[in-house]
């Protein structure tokens, strides 16, 4: 059965037909664009005028994103900026500490189960001026249950004095880092970092037990795609244990999953050569719904958290340079034997010496195993440099750039972390279209919101909070940010050749949209409206808010 | 003694792995620590399952990787109400370790994780000349000031030096103490130590006695002892390098007490621990009265 797609214009990235009104689908794939009359020819045909208002383009590719994003829906929004959850409610951001603690006491008068902790997240205090968070301001939450608030980082944690005691950690003498004390000599109940979390975050509803192959986190994680859009996301990296591989693979396989999900593997404490086995096991184990075999290696931790290898001059407020999560050694044996058996990476490297090493490694490795076609992928890369971005082209990689940065933390960077000229070049997507390295740009959802749209905006505007433009000579034009966020994403994912543009033998993955983003203009791009989605042929309509 | 070791084992040829035996059910694997995709650092969880096993360990062993800094690791793991840290232990090769301090990448993190030891196993010193070896103690000294330096070959090093012991001193027994004398370890020229006791039965300020056998002009790698303190209280004392601590003791009332300390040979200064001794058990003058 073929369906004729009517629209009021189709904007396919397509570059030898960039436009069309009408698309032919058959069997979940596109038999072709353009007007009506051309599309006749593929015999017996039904006219669907559905979209008859609407305009499509191919379906948003989110190149970087967490299903995590989907399993913090089970928790109270807490975050400063307003977000729509996967039934598209808009939670209201809270403006105060108190407005937070009143949402979270709001969320507490709703749990049944009286031995359940009140888990809040997106807290983001940097917007509250110098006042910190702190237990007495949690044990405002009526009750005597314990009370944990996630950070938008995701890595500080807020907890009551319930929840200190529980972790065994409301004692006198306590003596670490991530851990201050108040005047009385007890934890002012932050926790700063994984290590000083983890005593206390499975006692206020973060258990990594709960939260690894969450099944419905993933069907939060697809709702939300669809309101945005997305017809294809990165989980950019997960464990994939068996069962978390065996319960996606059902999920994902259901008749009306509305997206494909490429989950990449996160390198932890594994040989190269158990790692490069395991990928392609996973590999062989896809469908076209889920996407298996990338790995992902995370090489530095985060600007804001001080936690990114910095080349020199380093932090801008004299902060210590960050760590290393993998060893060289282990980064070089790895991207080698990857390089040799054909296995594609994806590397987090977020200051700039991270990303030179990554460089070093994959010329070293190219030496020895020429590769035409690796695609080695830098994510986030923030800081690189022009002379970075030369090299990613002479060595064949790509990147995915992170510019939703700038509106969340633009001002932070520029006032502290690395200062102003560095600032102004962090997730410099001019100079990649400029250079030639194939890209992407990302949200890092749940560390901030999906929305390819939202991220393009980013991108062509280069706005922070605070109104700043944060390097105009980065800014890229409209056009080249829709193409990034479709066939520049899939192209980091090998899958260009299958989704990202609306043509013939493609998959049939489109954005239906109210809005026409070649029209709305470049200050209200983040504000196209989207009316769901069409992935495989199937359409997906995002239900209203109840 | 019972002790947890938990190895980080990421090389191509799973070295580590392969020379532990009988591993049986007793391997506990951990993954990778933060980042966005995971909340908390799979050591903390692992120490608490291991921890809880039924008998529990006496001692934890912690191999980090070549780019953790221990000390921020040590300080992570003492937030376990039921762990304390002996040491930080950090081996270095004589053969490369000053060229591996200046690497563009990795220099500043090595030089971090000097700085944080406690004990140094300044290791292969068989394999460098007798000018070079002096240059690196020299160089330690600077790079590595808290630390008391051990120099092995093959990374043979006497237990007693690495670990003390897995028990309190006097809670299985009366007090005996390692008897002095020297202990010849396998290799030729690895590091050999002696070890003086001291039978100690008046109360004495044991905290500052802790302080100053931290001190390196005692000479001595390790001391531990059960002692009275001036309140009257058992206390143990707890000394690596310059690291020591004192907490109260579980031994019964009873039981003896006595201090015991080790250090390289030749190096352990037993003039120096028995002024340190008789500082600590000066009168203390009572409180004024009024």
């Amino acid at each position: 059965m073929t369906t004729i797609y009517a629209a009021r214009r189709i904007l396919t990235m397509n570059p030898s037909r960039p436009e069309a009104t009408h698309v032919a689908v058959r069997d979940g794939r596109i038999l072709g664009a353009g007007s009506k009359e051309e599309l006749a020819g593929w015999g017996e045909t039904t006219l669907d005028t559905r979209f008859a208002d609407k305009v499509l383009m191919p379906g948003l590719v989110e190149g970087h994103s967490h299903m995590m994003e989907g399993t913090y829906w089970r928790y109270i929004y807490s975050g400063y900026f307003d977000r729509t959850d996967p039934e598209g409610r808009n939670w209201q951001g809270v403006k105060s500490i108190e407005a937070m603690v009143e949402r979270l006491a709001d969320g507490a008068a709703t749990l049944a189960d009286a031995a359940q902790p009140v888990s809040g997240w997106g807290f983001d205090p940097i917007y509250y001026g110098s006042r910190r968070c702190n237990r007495h301001d949690l044990d405002r939450v009526p009750g005597t249950r314990a009370v944990g608030v996630l950070h938008a980082s995701s890595h500080i944690l807020n907890v009551n004095t319930r929840a200190l005691e529980l972790a065994g950690l409301l004692r006198k003498g306590v003596d670490h880092p991530g851990i201050p004390l108040g005047e009385d000599g007890l934890p002012t109940g932050e926790l700063k970092g994984p290590d000083a979390m983890t005593l206390a975050g499975s006692h206020v509803g973060f258990d990594r037990e709960v939260l690894a192959c969450d099944e419905l986190g993933l069907r939060y994680f697809s709702r939300l795609c669809v309101r945005k859009g997305v017809t294809t996301a990165a989980d950019l990296a997960n464990p994939l244990p068996p069962q978390g591989v065996e319960m996606m693979l059902r999920v994902t396989g259901e008749a009306d999953f509305p997206v494909r999900l490429v989950s990449l593997r996160r390198m932890s404490n594994d040989t190269a050569p158990d790692l490069i086995a395991r990928a392609k096991e996973l590999r062989a184990a896809s469908t076209d719904r889920l996407r298996l075999g990338v790995v992902k290696i995370v090489v530095d931790g985060s600007i804001q958290g001080f936690s990114a290898r910095l080349r020199w001059p380093g932090y801008y407020n004299g902060a210590p340079n960050g760590l290393w999560y993998v060893a060289p050694e282990q980064l070089r044996a790895v991207v080698t034997l990857a390089l040799e058996q054909g296995v594609q990476i994806h590397a987090h490297t977020n200051g700039d010496e991270a990303t030179e090493l990554l460089l070093d490694c994959v010329e070293e490795a190219l030496l020895k195993h020429p590769s035409r076609d690796h695609r080695f992928t830098i994510q986030h890369g923030q800081l690189a440099n022009a002379a970075q971005f030369r090299r990613m082209k002479a060595l064949g990689m790509c990147i995915n750039l992170f510019p939703n940065h700038h509106f969340y933390w633009g001002d932070q960077h520029y006032a502290t972390t690395v200062g102003p000229e560095r600032a102004e070049r962090m997730n410099a997507c001019a100079t990649a279209l400029a250079t030639g390295v194939p890209f992407a740009i990302h949200s890092d959802a749940p560390v901030t919101p999906m929305g390819p749209l939202f991220t393009a905006w980013c991108a062509v505007n280069r706005r922070t909070a605070s109104g700043r433009t944060l390097g105009a000579q980065e800014c890229i034009g409209v056009p080249d940010a829709l193409r990034t966020i479709t066939l520049g994403a899939a192209y980091t994912f090998k899958l260009d050749g299958e989704v990202g543009s609306i043509e013939c033998g493609k998959r049939a993955d489109f954005a239906v949209l109210e809005d026409d983003p070649l029209e709305i203009g470049a200050e209200r791009l983040k504000d196209v409206r989207v009316w769901g989605t069409v992935q495989g042929g199937r359409v997906f309509q995002a239900p209203a808010a109840p | 003694m019972r002790l947890a070791v938990l190895v980080n084992d990421f090389g191509e040829l799973a070295i580590d792995a392969d020379l532990i035996e009988a591993q049986s059910g007793d391997l506990v694997s951990i993954a990778g620590g933060c980042v966005c995709c995971s909340f908390g650092s799979d050591l903390i969880g692992a120490l608490v399952t291991l921890a809880g096993r039924e008998p529990a360990p006496d001692q934890f062993l912690i191999e980090t990787s070549g780019v953790a800094l221990p000390g921020a690791v040590a300080r992570s793991v003492a937030l376990l109400p039921s762990l304390s840290i002996d040491s930080v232990v950090v081996l270095a090769d004589a053969e490369t370790v000053r060229v591996r301090a200046t690497d563009r990448y990795m220099g500043d993190t090595i030089l971090r994780q000097l700085a944080e030891a406690d004990l140094v196993v300044l290791n292969k010193v068989d394999l460098v000349d007798a000018g070079t070896l002096a240059g690196l103690r020299s160089w330690l000294e600077e790079a590595a000031p808290r630390a008391r330096v051990i120099e092995s070959v093959r990374a043979q090093v006497p237990p007693a030096l690495l670990f003390g012991r897995g028990h309190d001193p006097v809670a299985t027994g009366p007090w005996s103490g390692p008897s002095p004398g020297r202990i010849r370890p396998p290799a030729p020229a690895a590091a050999a130590y002696e070890s003086e006791s001291f039978a100690l039965r008046m109360p004495l300020d044991v905290a500052g006695l802790a302080g100053d056998l931290a001190q390196p002009g005692c000479g001595l790698v390790r001391a531990r002892g059960v002692l009275r303190d001036a309140d009257g209280s058992l206390k143990t004392l707890h000394v690596v390098g310059a690291r020591f601590e004192v907490s109260a003791s579980g031994a019964p009332a009873e039981a003896g007490t006595g201090l015991a300390c080790i250090g390289l040979s030749g190096r352990l200064d037993r003039g120096a621990i028995e002024r340190a001794i008789v500082r600590a058990t000066r009168p203390v003058s009572p409180s004024p009265a009024w």
